[in-house]
């Protein structure tokens, strides 16, 4: 087997924050002796991304993400561990390993807002010695799957963010980098924006092969392009897996919903489980896993019913579950 | 190698010039305070002249009117923001994309820098013409002192740009360089031959400026270029611009690797 495009093992990151109490006197004070505190942003996460790989990477704000995401794209040294990206220890920032990378960040826009976005392309292109023709062909490829063609000689200012985030993902990928880091990429985004860079996300995926680490909190990014999902809370990594174990190993639920034919006699609904909601002739129920089946079964012969769907719990859902469970230990 | 990056300053050039001309008004602004602090030194010690009796230490009202016309010429050639502009860029987290380009992130500031030079010089040459109408200049220009001083203006620009870029980097530390950049403004004023011309500086000045860069940054091009210095004196002052040019990028090289290693790449 070859080697993983991105192998990380026992990375760590610890930043020295200084801490101070609110208010001017504290302020005062932390001028004679300031206090330093450890913060373990990542804690000896290691984990192996293949070619061609899509990789949702998920955590709670704070969870350690960006910061790897940060050392594996070159920007940050790690505190201890080791790493590679393509062959490359990334924070050695060689040159030839950052012109095959990329990382998109959603918050925050490396096009300059002055000028049109086809001039911030231009300059990507010399910089990152593109050869012209490749040049033309990955843009007007860009152009059509983003639909860039209205946007590119308006001065970035003047776009929608939407717009802007198409343009940003486009600069990102002149380059044609075989492995991208994807930080929130459609961070506030609407709904069909964020479906259009997804279905971007996963042609660009598989037209060049690349292999993709993508963090996102919107669930609906990560069913839909990522058949493994690692999992990060306080710097350590709870998961890593196929989404579908995720939800088997966190959920120990399953969702029934019912349609009543008629109403009946208001039934005692919490006898067959937790009743998440009820409104005319629909009722869902919280399920433990093991009985889904014998609580169908009893659903079935005891109510009047026209129809018995059996879900698993939304992912959002199990995420929190994940958490929740980590807290506790 | 060099014509690859003679490309990449050329597009950034180009769109460094696209950006600037979107704040011209401003730059106007910009433009007006670093033509009236020069004049106003130059008032100032044509005054002083005058009442002294005609001269202060070799520099007449026409001498001084040249030093401080070539004064305001060396000083905006030489001239960086990026000590101020750097607290930004790392706290706005724009240091990160800069960070992801395969090439050297000076380079683009220099280019930035050269577009607002190239400009700004529209604005300059014009003022410097019509400061020489209004405070007829004494100077004796050769022709070897001319073409030396135009490279010392040059090599100066570049000892004085990686001096500021290399201080400016210090945010990578501290997150502020504002400190740092109020002390060294205040050394460049003094101690550069910016403020007045070394030679009716106190002695005490003289002797501490020869042990620091900035004289080499202002006082010789002016001096130079003006035709008042001896082609000894002309080499020994591109020797020091070359020693600390060494000094400057050694430690530019130093304080880069190791702030990298610091940065916590703040700014999300």
């Amino acid at each position: 087997m070859s080697e993983p495009v991105i192998y990380l093992e026992q990375l760590s990151k610890t930043y020295l924050v200084p801490e101070r109490d609110a208010g001017v006197m504290a302020a005062a004070r932390s001028l004679v002796r300031r206090r330093q505190r450890e913060i373990k942003a990542v804690d000896q996460v290691s984990f192996a991304v293949e070619a061609g790989e899509i990789v949702g990477f998920l955590g709670p704000n704070g969870a350690g993400k960006t910061t790897t995401l940060k050392m594996l794209a070159g920007l940050l040294h790690p505190t201890s561990g080791s790493g590679r990206v393509l062959g490359y220890e990334p924070w050695q920032r060689k040159r030839d390993f950052l012109k095959v990378i990329t990382l998109v960040m959603g918050q925050r826009n490396q096009l300059n807002w002055d000028i049109p976005a086809s001039d911030s392309f231009e300059l990507n292109r010399v910089i990152y010695r593109v050869p012209l023709e490749q040049y033309r062909q990955t843009l007007n490829e860009l152009t059509e799957l983003l639909e860039l063609g209205p946007l590119l000689n308006k001065p970035v200012r003047n776009l929608s963010l939407g717009e802007r985030m198409k343009c940003e993902i486009a600069a990102a990928l002149l380059h044609r980098p075989r492995v991208l880091f994807l930080d929130e990429p459609t961070i506030g985004l609407d709904v069909t924006a964020q479906r259009r860079i997804r279905e971007f996300i996963r042609e660009y995926n598989q037209r060049h092969n690349a292999t993709i680490l993508l963090t996102s909190h919107y669930m609906a990014d990560v069913e839909a392009l990522c058949q493994r999902v690692v999992v990060i809370h306080h710097g350590r990594i709870l998961f890593d897996g196929p989404l579908t174990d995720l939800v088997t190993r966190f959920s120990p639920h399953k969702t029934i919903v019912i349609d009543l034919e008629h109403s009946v006699a208001s039934p005692n609904y919490a006898l067959f489980g937790e009743v998440m909601s009820q409104t005319d002739g629909r009722v869902t129920l919280r399920v433990p896993k093991a009985e889904t089946a014998k609580v169908a079964g009893r659903l079935l012969a005891e109510l009047p019913v026209s129809d018995l769907t059996i879900e698993d719990p939304p992912i959002e859902e199990v995420i929190e579950q994940v958490f929740a469970q980590e807290a506790a230990l | 190698m060099i014509k690859l990056l003679l490309e990449v300053y050329y597009a950034q050039i180009k769109t460094s010039l696209a950006v600037q001309f979107q704040y011209r008004a401003s730059m106007v602004i910009w433009m007006i305070g670093r033509v009236v602090q020069p004049l106003v030194f130059l008032v100032v010690w044509t005054t002083v002249a005058r009442t002294r009796g005609g001269e202060v230490n070799g520099y007449d009202e026409g001498g001084f009117a040249a030093y401080f016309i070539m004064q305001m010429i060396v000083s905006q050639a030489t001239f960086s923001w990026i000590m101020w502009e750097y607290d930004y860029i790392i706290r706005s987290g724009q240091f990160n994309f800069k960070l992801l380009r395969p090439i050297h992130p000076i380079h683009a500031d220099v280019a930035d820098n050269l577009a607002y030079k190239i400009l700004s010089l529209v604005i300059l040459l014009p003022v410097a013409v019509l400061l020489a109408w209004l405070f007829p200049p004494t100077f004796h220009p050769q022709r070897w002192s001319l073409t030396a001083g135009v490279l010392a203006i040059g090599l100066a620009f570049v000892v004085r740009f990686t001096i500021e870029w290399t201080l400016a980097m210090s945010a990578l530390w501290t997150g502020r360089v504002n400190a740092i950049t109020q002390i060294y403004d205040v050394f460049l004023i003094f101690m550069s031959g910016f403020f007045a011309p070394l030679a009716v500086m106190p002695q005490a000045v003289q002797v501490v400026a020869n042990f620091l860069p900035f004289r080499w940054l202002i006082a010789f091009p002016i001096e130079l270029t003006l035709g008042r210095l001896t082609p000894q004196a002309a080499l020994w002052g591109f020797s020091m611009q070359a020693f600390w040019l060494l000094v400057a990028l050694t430690t530019l090289t130093f304080v880069w690797r190791a702030g990298l290693k610091q940065y916590s790449a703040v700014g999300s």
